[in-house]
């Protein structure tokens, strides 16, 4: 079977118009992968599927990431020539970056009839995280994705256009968020329970304050020891 | 008369008994539970129910595929908060005196996925608890320990009196109310008239 390369550059020639780009995850084990843009995706997807060469006729996995923005810091050495004639002086200057975030959909395909034994990846991206998160669907290509894009869509929120019956999965249809984004905040349900767990002690302290406790988070103008309106059940017990 | 009169009659062939315990005696030896599983802990349920440990040495073997039949839920599994509706909406279908059993970690609070987004933190918050069997899933000899348990616990209730059980109390609440889904969680996510979360007392 061809590489990851050769199989970028026969897409290429195949389809002149189309960004493919190699994201390389070089390790032990390197999973390298090819980047589609979302408007030649679907046509790839079919011609990967068809193409005698490669012939991935089985998706096995796609599945979400979310990337939140990333600021990104990146020295570089700059040599500042001395005004008195010197040697140039070699300078960091840092410069900072914001790396927009955006959600991504990565499939994982093989090939039954060639009996390939590693995948090849492919990634999706949107624009952002926000508004623009439509990717195109490649459900009509590999009709396995159909739940796993569902699931995508219900715990990342990206929109896949022409999925034939894109619903929340495990989710209810009234649900409003999305748990698997990095800043998914649950609804505040805390029940202390004794645990080693430093992180419930910190919790416990906001919910359970001590009475009298400025820095437990008392509501401004409750008594501590009374009932909180948002945690009727809350009831710190009073000192005897 | 003592119970070790009793005792001394019984063996002599003669068997003195009160309505109440004839009763509670039949009832506690013919539960029926209802027939539904939500995760891995349903799967030591079925095995409760094989021949190996046989369930129906207790007279529970029977279990109804509908509510309207059924007198035990065995909540064995991991609630999610979209099944935790339909689950109230079964019990509710239950006709009285009806049980619940909390089988295994997931339905007592939630257990390993306690702090997910999806799993109600303990099917309690939503419905009366008879029996809780700890486990992660519990061995179907602990099931039917609790069950044994639950036997008990029937056996002992009172058909009249101060303490007359629950059931034939006049203002206990058959049915209870359904949570809605929410836009973030089940609305309400406890029902406060029969859960209030455990609170750390704290003394300055
Ligand atoms: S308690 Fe353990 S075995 Fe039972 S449903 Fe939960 S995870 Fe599964």
């Amino acid at each position: 079977m061809e590489s990851l390369e050769q199989l970028r550059d026969r897409l290429l020639t195949r389809f002149p118009a189309a960004k493919v780009e190699l994201v390389l995850n070089p390790g032990a084990s390197p999973e390298h992968s090819l980047l589609l843009e979302a408007a030649s995706a679907r046509e790839i997807a079919l011609f990967l599927r068809d193409d005698p060469f490669v012939k991935l006729d089985y998706c096995s996995n796609v599945t979400g990431l979310d990337w939140p923005d990333k600021e990104i810091i990146e020295t570089k050495k700059v040599s500042v020539p001395d005004p008195a004639g010197g040697p140039a002086k070699v300078v960091e200057e840092k410069t900072k970056r914001l790396q927009p975030g955006y959600l991504e959909a990565v499939y994982h395909l093989y090939s039954m009839a060639l009996k390939s034994t590693a995948p090849v990846i492919l990634r999706l991206r949107t624009v952002n995280r926000s508004d623009q998160v439509t990717l195109p669907s490649l459900t009509p290509v590999w009709r396995s994705a159909d739940f796993q894009e569902r699931e995508i869509y219900d715990l990342y929120g990206i929109i896949f256009e022409g999925h034939p019956d894109l619903r929340r999965l495990l989710m209810w249809d009234g649900f409003k968020d999305h748990p698997m984004r990095k800043d998914y905040v649950a609804p505040d349900d805390f029940e202390w329970e004794p645990t080693p767990h430093g992180v419930v002690h910190e919790r416990a302290k906001a919910h359970y304050p001590l009475p009298g406790d400025r820095l437990g988070q008392t509501p401004a103008g409750q008594q501590p020891g009374t009932v909180s309106p948002a945690n009727p059940t809350t009831q710190p017990e009073a000192k005897p | 008369m003592s119970d070790a009169e009793r005792e001394d009659l019984r063996r002599h062939g003669i068997l003195l008994t009160s309505l109440e315990e004839l009763y509670n005696w039949g009832r506690s030896n013919s539960i029926w539970p209802l027939q539904f599983g939500l995760a891995c802990c349903a799967i030591e349920m079925i095995a409760a129910a094989t021949a190996r440990f046989d369930i129906a040495r207790f007279g529970a073997e029977i279990f109804r595929p509908s509510p309207r039949q059924a007198d035990l839920m065995i909540v064995s599994g991991t609630v999610t908060k979209k099944m935790a509706p339909l689950v109230v909406r079964l019990w509710n279908q239950m006709p009285e005196p009806k049980y619940c059993i909390a089988m295994g970690a997931c339905a007592i609070s939630g257990g390993p996925f306690k702090q997910g987004y999806n799993v109600l933190k303990g099917i309690d918050r939503f419905i009366p608890v008879d029996i809780y069997i700890p486990g992660c899933p519990p061995r179907p000899e602990a099931l039917l320990h609790g069950l044994t348990q639950l036997q008990e616990k029937i056996k002992a209730e009172r058909l009249a009196g101060p303490d007359t059980a629950r059931h034939l109390r006049p203002e206990n609440p058959g049915e209870f109310p359904i949570p809605d889904y929410g836009a973030h969680d089940l609305q309400p996510p406890n029902n406060p008239a029969l859960f209030s979360p455990p609170s750390l007392p704290r003394k300055p």
